[in-house]
């Protein structure tokens, strides 16, 4: 059937769009601007910020653009006195509830606010401000700041935490003029179900919802001489920093991103990719063993499917959510965890440092990691394993402040130890990217063959599917792994907790057909990540998706279980893979937690 | 300016015919279903909620969805101040309600109703359940499938909004919603929805009972039927009146001012205040000045600063804060003019607030925040003197 167009006409010009698209994306595609607050592309529509109205013949009242479905012969203008007007008017009633304080902002420069309050050139005495002068910010959270005198009640973190996360962690409370977005109850960020995720302060157009920053804690490390600082950065940052650099949506920036923090003063900058590598040999033997234990030995207690564990938002919800069933997780830690244990121990050790001198620091796209950092269990190196999690953004700001000229910079590697990676380790930033790796050892471990996909792209777990499945079928397998000749190993990957909400209501059901599941607490992945730059939409993070597997083909090694350094490690210092050691650095328990 | 047919008091809602065996139900469910719809619309019959769209229309709409899951809601919410008219309806003829939402629900292809019931009503629910345990007998012998069921209200003004009170029923915050879609299209659970108000129900039944000809004998060309007003104030008769729509305010002021009547504020919060000097000039219904059928009078003791000021504080209070024009433009006009009394803000302060209100009217999400400027601006302009000093 043919899909019925509509014909409309804004400002003078006459185009024919689709059934249901808004006026707002009707004018986007005449090149008409027409400003936004509470709109944003991956959420439903609210309609309630007001400054998008245009004026549409025939009525007396404006309309709300992104609101406000196209009608045949509909005569849109969208810049009359009137609506201009109006859009100045309801700036300046943002402005007026808003504590301004842009020279000091933390998203001065990247806010949408104060970017319409230029647009529009508003006065900031056209009306009485309401900012309550004894406003408190919640702080009580280790990942996510919550400052209401900034909030703008767009509602976007409600819908973001309701929508892709399945959450409901903030809810608008209180109507009138006490309206306000909070919590259950209104308890402090730390006490409600609260995943850390930071996808609200993604899509927040203003400074209310940040992650905390520790870039300061950071500084003081680097200037004490003292002090060995140890960096490592997560796989989706070197794809994404560059966008607060000056750099265009989907660069590759390792190499200068790796100078730019030498110059900045750490003392080593190492990859977490390198621990992804490791991830993938002791999370990729785990599952072997699961896998062995339940077809040889009859064993009921193990479970499957088996859950990845890398990502700390997607953690917490499901110790909240899900409580009875964390047996399911793999219980390897994070690739931050695993470089944080390692740090204060293997590295310190080669290095001949004292462990007590070591600062070490992750460089994530993450806003949950800093929560995970300080997980009272995470300190099996006998000290807190990694001191600080910061985000892509604090990274960025960092950059800036040492005023180093980052467009201009030579590229360099990253030190060793602890610095060599593979592109298994490297599209681990991409949702898929941590199963793909896995087969790709998994695969091979068991066969001596290499994935039976071009080119060692595994195409079935890639893309921006929220759920995407694959099946691998185990045929001629080595005379160790006999006992799994004709299975099909049966995977899925999700990413957005919405999604991770299906596979785990499957889980919980008894229905989950698959051995394996991936899941990322954020859409696309860790290139969405609750740290990285803003804005996100999902062209965006199919640019970023996109660097993250040129990155992997671009590299000489591209399975985990090639990488050098990581061999390296198993035969002069940690022993056998799921070994004693490993367990005891590697490894982590979980907690349960309230669902609300 | 169009003929005022005096003040005329009627006895058609509450008087004569209340059945409880359904009789005008069991007749209509025997008719065409287009030839009711059609009869609504010559009727000329509007909302007596308070926007006034045309009954008629609203339920040809919904008739003509696809699907046959509808629904028929009353709105017996009755939030705005000053109101107090359905609750008579509500208490002495609940059949003559639930016989037009029945046949409301017959014309659009419903099969469950509800009526979302004002929080403060709660009281009614004992009485209200009996009839309605009498009407679903009733409709099973008639073979007419519908179940009517209560809901009680949040509480909050803006659920009387249409959509809000939708949201609220699905169990959500009371917040109202973009339009389009209507509830007609996609109302209740996503289905086509007919809300109307209480006296809009009993005015449909009242069209199936003596027919469109006698109907239209009431009321004027635009303006319909009788209306009940809740009349409150500086008045020796407060209470609720039926009196044909159409009647010069100055016939109205006549009959229930105490002689020094200074100001009728018509329609609620969210109406319009009508200053002595325009009492002549102004008609009571669609043609003129339309009401869900509040009247307050005023008398010269009054301070028009301090009418305004309530107004402004119970909008403060009861926007329901999503949209900005409403919820940061309320505590705007309620913060300047107290600003422009304590000489903080200059008089001419007045015409930015003014320019707020029709921002607020226009780009406002509902009927709430675009209302606020009908009393703030006609309070404003006509007693400047008493907003200054
Ligand atoms: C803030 C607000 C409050 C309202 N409260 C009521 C109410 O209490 N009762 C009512 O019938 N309509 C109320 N309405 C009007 C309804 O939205 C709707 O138009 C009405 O129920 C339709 O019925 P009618 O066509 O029979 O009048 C309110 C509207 C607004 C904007
Ligand atoms: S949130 Fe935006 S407008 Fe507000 S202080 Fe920060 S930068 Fe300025
Ligand atoms: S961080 Fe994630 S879970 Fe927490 S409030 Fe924000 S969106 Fe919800
Ligand atoms: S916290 Fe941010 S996203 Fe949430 S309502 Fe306020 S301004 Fe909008
Ligand atoms: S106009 Fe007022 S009541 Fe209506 S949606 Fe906006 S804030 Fe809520
Ligand atoms: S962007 Fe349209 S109402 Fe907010």
């Amino acid at each position: 059937m043919k899909k019925q167009k509509i014909n409309i006409t804004i400002d003078g010009i006459k185009l024919a769009v689709d059934e249901q698209c808004s006026i707002l994306d009707a004018a986007k595609k005449v090149n008409i601007h027409i400003p936004t607050l509470c709109h944003h592309e991956d959420l439903c529509v609210a309609g309630n910020c007001r400054i998008c109205v245009v004026e549409v013949e025939g009525q007396r009242a404006l309309s709300a653009s992104c609101a406000t479905p196209v009608a045949e012969g509909m005569v849109i203008k969208t810049n009359t006195a009137k609506v201009r007007k109006a859009r100045k008017d309801v700036a300046a009633l943002l402005v007026a509830e808003h504590n301004t304080q842009c020279t000091t902002c933390y998203r001065s420069m990247n806010c949408e606010l104060q970017e319409i309050a230029a647009e529009y050139n508003v006065d900031n005495n056209t009306y009485i401000s309401l900012v309550d002068p004894n406003y408190t910010i919640d702080r009580s959270s280790w990942s996510i700041e919550k400052d209401d005198s900034k909030c703008i009640r767009c509602q976007r973190c409600v819908r973001t935490c309701a929508e892709l996360q399945h959450v409901n962690a903030l809810t608008v409370a209180n109507k009138g003029k006490e309206m306000k977005i909070s919590t259950f109850l209104d308890l402090p960020l730390n006490e409600v179900v609260c995943t850390n995720c930071g996808q609200c302060i993604n899509r927040c157009p203003t400074g209310a919802l940040t992650e905390r920053r520790f870039y300061d804690d950071l500084w003081d490390a680097i200037d004490d001489p003292k002090k060995h600082v140890v960096m490592n950065t997560a796989p989706s940052v070197r794809v994404a920093l560059g966008e607060m650099l000056g750099y265009p949506v989907g660069t590759r920036v390792t190499g200068k991103m790796v100078t730019a923090m030498k110059k900045i003063g750490m003392d080593s900058v190492l990859d977490t990719d390198f621990t992804a590598d490791l991830t993938i040999i002791e999370e990729g033997t785990e599952l072997l063993g699961r896998l062995k234990k339940i077809l040889v030995e009859g064993n009921k207690e193990v479970k499957l499917p088996m859950l990845t564990s890398c990502s700390p938002g997607w953690i917490k919800f499901i110790e909240h959510m899900y409580p009875n069933h964390l047996g399911h997780l793999s219980t390897c830690k994070s690739p931050q965890q695993m470089f944080g244990a390692l740090a204060k121990t293997y590295y310190a050790e080669k290095m001949g440092i004292d462990p007590a001198d070591v600062v070490s620091v992750a460089i994530m796209p993450c806003a949950a990691k800093k929560f995970e950092a300080n997980r009272p269990e995470m300190n099996s190196s006998g000290y807190q394993d990694v001191d600080a999690g910061l985000t892509t953004r604090e990274l960025g700001y960092m950059i800036r402040q040492a005023g180093v000229d980052f467009l201009h910079l030579e590229d360099s590697d990253y030190d060793s130890l602890m610095g060599e990676s593979t592109g298994a380790g490297a599209i681990f930033g991409a949702t898929g990217g941590v199963m793909e790796a896995a087969l790709r050892t998994v695969y091979e471990v068991v066969t001596g063959r290499e994935v039976p996909f071009d080119n060692l792209r595994i195409t079935p777990v890639r893309g921006t599917d929220g759920v995407k499945e694959a099946s691998i079928k185990l045929e001629n397998l080595l005379d160790e792994w006999k006992f799994l000749e004709g299975v099909e190993v049966k995977v899925a990957v999700a990413h957005g907790l919405k999604n991770a909400r299906i596979i785990m209501d499957q889980v919980e059901a008894g229905t989950s057909p698959y051995h394996f599941i991936e899941v990322m607490a954020c859409p696309g992945g860790c290139i969405g990540g609750g740290g990285q730059p803003i804005p996100t939409n999902e062209e965006i993070r199919k640019k970023r998706i996109e660097a993250i597997y040129a990155e992997d083909e671009g590299m000489p090694k591209r399975k985990s279980h090639e990488n050098t350094e990581v061999q390296k490690l198993y035969k002069e210092w940690l022993g056998e893979v799921n070994g004693h050691k490993a367990h005891e650095l590697l490894h982590t328990h979980y907690t349960k937690r309230n669902r609300y | 300016m169009a003929p005022s047919n005096g003040l005329k008091r009627v006895d058609v809602i509450f008087g004569a015919y209340a059945s409880t065996k359904y009789l005008i139900l069991q007749k209509s469910i025997r008719r065409e279903k287009q030839e009711i719809i059609q009869d609504i619309i010559d009727s000329g019959l509007r909302g007596r909620g308070g926007a006034g769209f045309p009954t008629g229309l609203k339920w040809k709409f919904a008739a003509a969805q696809p699907g046959n899951e509808k629904y028929v809601i009353c709105n017996a919410d009755e939030g705005e101040p000053g109101t107090f008219k359905d609750r008579e309806i509500l208490m002495k003829v609940p059949q003559k309600m639930i016989s037009g939402m029945a046949i409301c629900a017959y014309v659009i292809g419903a099969t469950k109703a509800y009526i979302y019931l004002r929080g403060e009503y709660q009281f009614m629910v004992p009485d209200l359940q009996m009839e309605l345990d009498n009407f679903h007998e009733q409709a099973r012998e008639m073979n007419f499938d519908l179940t009517i069921e209560l809901r009680m209200g949040s509480g909050a003004y803006v659920c009387g909004e249409e959509t809000a009170l939708i949201e609220s029923m699905e169990g959500k915050r009371g917040e109202p919603r973009n339009k389009p879609p209507f509830p007609v299209v996609e109302g209740f659970h996503g289905k086509p929805t007919v809300v109307n108000n209480v006296e809009t129900f009993v005015n449909a039944n009242m069209i199936c009972r003596i027919g469109v000809e006698e109907f239209i004998k009431l009321g004027t060309q635009d303006s319909r039927g009788s209306k009940l007003f809740s009349i409150s104030g500086d008045t020796p008769k407060a209470g609720v009146h039926e009196l044909e729509l159409g009647m010069k305010l100055s016939d109205f002021v006549a009959e229930f001012g105490d002689d020094d009547t200074k100001a009728v504020q018509v329609g609620g919060a969210a109406g319009f205040c009508v200053p002595r000097k325009k009492f002549d000039s102004t008609i009571i219904g669609f043609e003129g000045m339309p009401t869900g059928g509040s009247m307050m009078l005023f008398n010269s003791s009054r301070s028009m600063y301090h009418v305004l000021h309530n107004y402004l504080e119970f909008f403060e209070e009861e926007s329901c804060g999503q949209c900005t024009p409403c919820r940061v433009g309320c505590q705007q006009l309620l913060l300047g003019i107290e600003a422009i009394k304590r000489q903080e803000r200059p008089a001419s302060y007045l015409n930015q607030l003014l320019k707020l209100s029709e921002t607020m009217k226009i780009a406002s999400k509902c009927g709430l925040g675009q209302s606020v400027a009908n009393s703030f601006s006609s309070i404003v302009e006509n007693y400047v003197e008493e907003m200054i000093y």
